[in-house]
């Protein structure tokens, strides 16, 4: 029998190592598995190497993954926001280390290293700061640069629904880059507002096929990030 | 060149006028990108009669207007993670799917602001290089070489009164070559092959106004005497 369901944000993120490279979904709050990283935070597996496309926002999810001391390394397009408070000062102090990547590359690479493709090459970045030191081709009288598909050891990420066999849908632009780190994660854990049963979802209306998930946990009513921002509310 | 203060002195267009401006040229039926800030003005100012059609990067095409208190979703916002709406026909997807719209040439316009431009159509608009800087540069690397159409809407110079648009970029470039028009308080300038050519000359403005605030040579090409 076929089920990916665990009990508890803990257990699912309980085989994150020291030095694992974790993608975690989310544009701004908008798909931020943000129970899942507090559990991240409390289970405490440090020197990780990040992929989101922002640096989190006050004092709690990934902010809070940060500030805790347990990245050192984000990969990210955004790295600041109106509520970054976390990130600019350690990234001043050379506490953490910044691989900025245009957003539509870091997209990319993701899908890549999701589809076993170890490289491909794009406009984007061609004669920018962001193109030194990789290699450039040119096809069809255009110049191109080569960039890698990226791979993690873990993606965290939130949907709307799940069922057992971890097919998935998600909320409006909450989806993001949340099916595309399914596929290039070894191990794609799942936080679900809501689990339904087999069959529910339309295979239609499947966005992410459960073969690319791992474990699933039901999170009902997800807390809002902004919301513990304006609070002021700090994790742990 | 020290004292040019536009807003005081009444002269050229406003923000909502550069974007009403740039608002004409966009035809009917197109797929556009809006950035931040002024860019986003755009949509409101779209000739009646056009269905143009605003995509977000991430993950939505057929962008509406601010959501009321009751329509707000917290899981529906913007490229600049503000909130918004779905029109009737709009669509989502990953982020994969909305930069293979982006890369592989699909939508038709972008409009974005800009630090600077060269007369070569260079833009610089993510970073002025300072040391100290927290470096980010989100999908506007992507969008200027993927778009097919790059508009530009910015004061022509900088709030000092320094020069935009210059023969070259100091800024760290988005993209090379990539600009086709822009849109500036002052004027509306094409980059052609043969240089930068001014098309369009805000109300009450003149040439030479225009000339003397931008450090490469222009063409004029307006109907405007000098």
């Amino acid at each position: 029998m076929i089920d990916k369901r665990v009990t508890s944000c803990a257990a699912a993120v309980a085989d994150i190592k020291d030095g694992d490279t974790v993608m975690i979904g989310g544009f701004g709050e908008a798909g931020s598995p943000i129970e899942l990283i507090h559990a991240l935070i409390d289970h405490g597996a440090k020197n990780l190497t990040v992929v989101n496309n922002n640096t989190g926002s006050g004092r709690v999810g990934l902010a809070a993954l940060i500030e805790n001391g347990q990245v050192a390394k984000m990969i990210c397009s955004y790295p600041r926001t109106a509520n970054s408070l976390v990130f600019p000062e350690l990234y001043r102090s050379g506490k953490i280390e910044l691989e900025l990547v245009p957003q539509g590359t870091l997209a990319e690479r993701i899908r890549a290293g999701g589809a076993g493709v170890p490289a491909f090459y794009t406009k984007t970045s061609v004669g920018t700061p962001l193109a030194e030191g990789k290699e450039q081709r040119n096809f069809d009288g255009e110049d191109y640069v080569m960039e890698r598909g990226l791979k993690a050891d873990f993606a965290l990420i939130k949907a709307k629904q799940a069922d057992r066999y971890g097919n998935l849908t998600f909320n409006k632009t909450a989806r993001n880059f949340a099916p595309i780190m399914a596929m290039a994660a070894n191990k794609t854990l799942v936080q679900s507002n809501e689990m339904v049963e087999l069959g529910d979802i339309e295979p239609e209306n499947v966005v992410t096929p459960g073969i690319f998930v791992n474990s699933i946990v039901e999170v009902q009513s997800p807390q809002q990030e902004s919301k513990l921002v304006k609070e002021g509310v700090v994790y742990p | 060149m020290n004292n040019v203060a536009h807003e005081n002195e009444q002269i050229g267009w406003s923000r909502e006028e550069m974007a009403q401006r740039c608002a004409q040229d966009i035809e009917d039926g197109s797929y556009v990108n809006l950035g931040i800030g002024i860019p986003e003005k755009v949509a409101q100012y779209v000739p009646e009669g056009r269905e143009v059609i605003y995509h977000t990067e991430n993950g939505l095409l057929g962008m509406g207007n601010a959501p009321t208190d009751e329509e707000l979703d917290p899981d529906l916002i913007n490229a600049g993670k503000k909130p918004v709406t779905a029109v009737p026909g709009a669509s989502y997807f990953h982020h994969g799917d909305s930069f293979a719209m982006i890369r592989g040439n699909h939508i038709d316009v972008c409009v974005l602001g800009a630090m600077q431009v060269s007369e070569k159509g260079d833009l610089a608009n993510w970073s002025t290089g300072a040391p100290d800087a927290i470096p980010a540069v989100g999908g506007a690397m992507d969008l200027v070489a993927g778009v097919k159409t790059i508009y530009i809407i910015t004061q022509h110079t900088t709030k000092t009164g320094a020069a935009k648009i210059l023969p070259e970029c100091s800024f760290p470039l988005t993209g090379r070559g990539v600009v086709n028009r822009i849109y500036s308080d002052l004027c509306v300038i094409d980059v052609t092959v043969s240089g930068l050519k001014l098309i369009e000359l805000a109300p009450s403005v003149s040439f030479d106004y225009v000339q003397e605030r931008t450090d490469v040579v222009l063409t004029n090409a307006s109907n405007m005497s000098v």
